[in-house]
């Protein structure tokens, strides 16, 4: 077909014309893509950079070492040990079940941890490593590893965890640690983020949960480049953390070992201070348990085993406990008689073995009575009617003021949990507590430490210190952080007269030394070191007339539960005291068989810093002696894995 | 003036005919192609075997293909157009039915060791049928309505069937394709006003319609566009490629992180980073200067079609230069708009570059026909 060359030229053109609107208007978007891509590319750029970065760039924190807590002499107390772990990663497993089922053949897991762990891996990315079973043994890791071309995904990592090597031995002053929790999340307000690590431990109570802070360090860094799924590419950079605080304690190792061989499964706490300084040398609370079970995550049967003893292994009856302290609250009632100027030091009381208040008798525990007593016998006899009469004439005020003046019914802050305050009452604590008036009543039962009078067995040892030291001696645990001694002020005078505290003290001396002291029998002999001290017995349940009548029935014959706490408290030498001991002894019976030959042992051991020779012992006594440390000395090695090698 | 015009004497025989070929557009199109090997061995980490391999091979196939197409005259393939269509169209009517007896949304058939894309061949088969068709067409009929209503219906038809596989950005492709071809030939502006604003009134009745009774799209389609309009209102989901494709795209800067040091798509941030989305690996491992210098490369690709086209004499040659130098420029502008958050995300690949075998020797068999019409333009 043929066309005219008019139309032809015409086609031309326009075609012409159009293809350059068709190429103009492609030029204005390509115009239009390069000022997008410089806006993105160059304008926008940092922007852009730092998504980029966010994006591919994790922070990953790196748990710092956990401080360690040593004793006085550097011996440690609370360490951290290899924790071995074994992880699955669910991109390599393959079939996780059959994994992990074989796995289980080799290191002990429950269904329960099967099941577990396969839902955690399922529900995180493939890439993420997820813990299996951590706190393994060697043995189990060695299985696993030897057996690693049979478990694919699996691998076994090492870590740190807390290790307590003293075992039970300073459970309760140190505490332990465990994995953080929602509820302890939930109690901080601005947590570390160290916190959110899963399995992250933190000191739960004792010096571990008080001093959590200091314990734990700053957390270290580590950017690793991560794929789009969480796969680690390469490690950038890494920035150690600072470890925690190393803590170093007033303790003794040896003597803890010791008192808490002592004490061994009774139901008791003991507690040793220096009475110059107010070092805690030991701090003991019986029976006790293993704090290294709660850092692995404590089995619900040895949770429930702990939870119903009746010996309460998991309170601290030092701190937390509060005991009527008996008649080792006599010093505080005679030292308040003393300075109130009632009675001086010759002056006697009648004792007939009652006093009679109304129509209400109140007994002495020696039914015959004790006759004429001034103030050293009835500190040494522990004559109960002495102390009805001096707690009448001075008041019940003046006896809490006293009581307070020497630690009972304050808090000390010692970085222990629940401490207990104690009580120290007077007319205006009942009038708050029991919106009651205060009678006389209850002024003669105070005075003679029992009604509501409660001191804890710390706070004893504060009272027997700062008798013994005549200053207001403040106990404290923490002796150096990190090397750096703990400022600890001197003590400053107590502001009693020296002729009071001189007389209190001849008393508690003659409790030990005089052929009628009620601790007679556990009295020291070896002339350097003499010991005074005081008795306490304080009833768990009051005696009814008719009890009393029938004769009081021997604490032998009793159930343990009702039998009375048995007190003591002492301090020796006595010329320049040195060390204070309190002992209390739950439902022991009396203060002077109970809680009295326990209190010297531990005396004596702090003061020897080693096993005292028998000779300090009264002669009669001393193949007892010798015969009990070889028991106590077998105990500690069968019990602290024998921690005491000592040259 | 039409092939039968000219002296057919005058056109290079034998081997001469390699001086003819337009060797710039040879030159630019293995540049570009070049270009796309480096990024898919670092799109690989560092492998050739994985994609560049593989995309080197089919790329000197096709450049063989391309001059074995260029040296057989302009006429016999203007003669082969409509043939070309007709197979395009029943290998789209046979993927339709394959798709629906097979395996859902099949978009090729197997062809020995090929896998070909029906619709890749229809964009070029359509545009050679529209180029022919205004050939053979008196001028003087061009914007009657009858006739635009042939080439109208020559467009729709693959497009629907491209549609249901469902294949939006070839759909695309075809219609812009087919439109570019009749707005050079010189169609009415009446009709393009028309259309054009028809569009803009069904987009706004598409709008209008939301949350209505009489709603014109389903749910889903409205949280593509909202997706489109704001990527980070869904940055983990619908959001999440588009969002990571303009990170990687930003966090490039002037001069880029570095060959194969690209962190985004390094990591596998980057969606379908080998095929629609390469363009955002190179733009954030050579920066804006890489970006724009490939950009320029297509822009130099286009301009050399288009005056290939504009110089020459025979109105199907010209048209399909056109054609096939606007379908070209149609790929790299939709795929770049894309990436770059300037429209929605429709799969269309970057020619040359993306991963992809049928499309690139498609292409380059159409840049064939580009050059057997430069080659055998009358003078």
């Amino acid at each position: 077909m043929r066309r005219s060359p008019k139309d032809t030229l015409e086609s031309a053109r326009r075609i012409s014309r159009r293809t350059l609107v068709i190429g103009g208007l492609q030029a204005a978007t390509i115009a239009t893509l390069a000022l997008r891509m410089r806006f993105m590319q160059v304008e926008q750029a940092d922007e852009f950079r730092l998504l980029a970065e966010e994006n591919s760039i994790k922070i990953r924190l790196l748990p710092p070492a956990r401080g360690l807590i040593l004793d006085r002499n550097g011996g440690v107390l609370a360490g951290n040990g290899q924790n071995y772990r074994v992880v699955v990663t669910r991109e390599d497993a393959g079939d996780v079940e059959d994994i992990l089922r074989r796995l289980a053949r080799l290191i002990p897991m429950t269904e329960d941890d099967i099941s577990r762990t396969l839902k955690e891996v399922m529900r995180r990315s493939p890439t993420l490593p997820i813990t299996v079973a951590d706190q393994l043994r060697w043995e189990d890791i060695s299985r696993v590893a030897v057996n690693a071309p049979a478990l694919p995904g699996i691998t076994t990592e090492v870590g740190l965890s807390r290790l307590y090597p003293q075992g039970g031995d300073f459970a309760h002053v140190l505490g332990y640690v465990g994995p953080v929790s929602d509820y302890d999340l939930s109690k901080i307000e601005n947590p570390d983020p160290l916190l959110q690590i899963p399995k992250f431990q933190i000191g739960k109570v004792g010096v571990e949960g008080r001093l959590e802070e200091d314990l734990r360090g700053k957390a270290g860094t580590r950017r690793i480049e991560v794929t789009s799924t969480g796969r680690v590419m390469r490690e950038l950079d890494r920035k150690e953390g600072t470890p925690g605080t190393t803590l170093q304690l007033t303790l003794d190792r040896y003597l803890q070992n010791y008192v808490q061989a002592r004490l061994g499964d009774e139901s008791a706490a003991a507690v040793v201070m220096d009475v110059r300084n107010g070092d805690i040398l030991s701090i003991v609370s019986a029976p006790t348990f293993d704090p290294n079970l709660f850092v692995r995550g404590i089995s619900s049967a040895d949770y429930k085993a702990l939870t119903e003893n009746d010996h309460r292994p998991l309170a601290d009856k030092t701190v937390q406990g509060a005991y009527p302290p008996g008649s080792t609250f006599k010093i505080v009632t005679a030292l308040a008689a003393m300075e109130a100027g009632v009675i001086d030091a010759g002056e006697t009381v009648y004792c007939p073995g009652y006093t009679e208040l109304g129509n209400r008798r109140f007994h002495c525990w020696k039914r015959g009575g004790h006759g004429h007593v001034a103030l050293a016998q009835s500190l040494e006899q522990s004559c109960d009617v002495y102390y009805y009469e001096v707690a009448q004439r001075v008041g019940i005020d003046r006896i809490a003021a006293m009581a307070r003046r020497l630690g009972i019914g304050v808090r000390h802050d010692l970085p222990m949990s629940a401490i207990s305050e104690g009580i120290a009452p007077d007319r205006a604590w009942k009038l708050g507590k029991y919106g009651k008036e205060w009678l006389i009543g209850d002024t003669l039962n105070a005075g003679i430490g029992q009604g509501y009078v409660l001191a804890s067995p710390l706070q004893l040892a504060v009272m027997t210190a700062r008798v013994a030291s005549g200053t207001d001696v403040r106990p404290r645990l923490v002796r150096a952080e990190d090397g750096k001694p703990q400022a600890a002020p001197a003590p400053g005078p107590l502001g009693l007269s020296e002729a009071a505290l001189r007389s209190v003290r001849k008393g508690m001396f003659d409790v030990m030394n005089s052929q009628r002291g009620t601790a007679y029998g556990s009295r020291i002999v070896e002339d350097s070191l003499r010991m005074a001290g005081k008795t306490g017995t304080s009833q768990v349940r009051n005696i009814t007339k008719a009890e009393r009548d029938r004769g009081v029935i021997s604490n032998d014959d009793l159930p343990w539960e009702r039998r009375d706490h048995a007190l003591f408290v002492c301090f020796a030498p006595y010329d320049a005291p040195e060390i204070a001991v309190s002992v209390v002894v739950e439902h022991g019976g009396g203060g002077s068989a109970a809680a009295a030959p326990i209190a010297r042992d531990i005396l004596l051991q702090a003061l020897y810093k080693d096993l005292p020779p028998l000779s300090a012992y009264p002669a009669n006594q001393r193949d007892r002696i010798e015969a009990q440390q070889k028991e106590l000395n077998l105990l500690e090695r069968e019990g602290s894995q024998g921690a005491r090698s000592r040259a | 003036m039409s092939y039968l015009e000219y002296n057919v004497k005058t056109v290079p025989t034998g081997i001469r005919k390699v001086l003819y070929v337009n060797w710039p557009i040879v030159l630019l199109l293995t540049a570009i192609a070049s270009i796309g090997f480096l990024m898919l061995y670092s799109v690989a980490g560092g492998r050739m075997e994985t994609w560049s391999e593989p995309q080197m091979k089919r790329f000197a196939v096709g450049m063989a293909g391309m001059f074995a197409v260029a040296f057989v005259p302009i006429w016999v393939w203007r003669n082969l157009s409509a043939l070309a269509y007709l197979v395009s169209l029943l290998l789209l009517v046979a993927v339709e039915l394959f798709g629906a007896i097979g395996m859902g949304a099949q978009r090729w058939i197997e062809l020995g060791p090929l896998r070909l894309q029906p619709s890749e061949l229809m964009k070029i088969a359509l545009v050679m049928l529209l180029a022919a068709y205004y050939d053979w067409l008196d001028v003087k009929k061009v914007s009657r309505p009858v006739w635009v209503a042939i080439p109208v219906a020559l467009i729709l038809l693959p497009t629907v069937l491209v549609l249901k596989q469902p294949d939006l950005g070839t759909a695309i492709l075809l219609l812009a394709g087919g439109g570019i071809v009749m707005f050079a030939a010189g169609v009415s502006l009446w009709y393009f006003g028309t259309v054009i604003a028809l569009v803009i009134a069904l987009v706004f009745a598409v709008f209008e319609s939301r949350g209505t009774e009489w709603q014109l799209i389903k749910d889903y389609q409205f949280k593509r566009i909202d997706t489109f309009l704001d990527p980070g209102s869904d940055p983990l989901n619908a959001g999440y490629n588009i969002m990571q494709a303009q990170i990687a795209l930003g966090s490039g800067g002037w001069a880029g992180k570095g060959y194969m040091q690209g962190t985004q798509s390094r990591l596998n941030f980057l969606p379908e980073k080998h095929t629609d989305f390469i363009f955002t690996t190179l733009a954030e491992e050579f920066g804006f200067v890489g970006a724009f210098s490939l950009l320029m490369l297509y822009a130099l690709v286009v301009i050399f079609a288009l005056v290939s086209g504009l110089s020459n004499k025979d109105r199907f040659a010209a048209l399909l230069t056109i054609g096939i130098g606007s379908t070209f420029f149609l790929f790299f502008a939709v795929n770049m708009s894309m990436v770059m958050g300037l429209i929605p995300v429709v799969g269309v690949p970057l020619p040359l570059v993306s991963y992809g075998g049928t499309a690139m020797m498609i292409l380059l068999l159409a840049f064939g026909l580009v050059q057997s019409a430069h080659i055998h333009r009358p003078r």
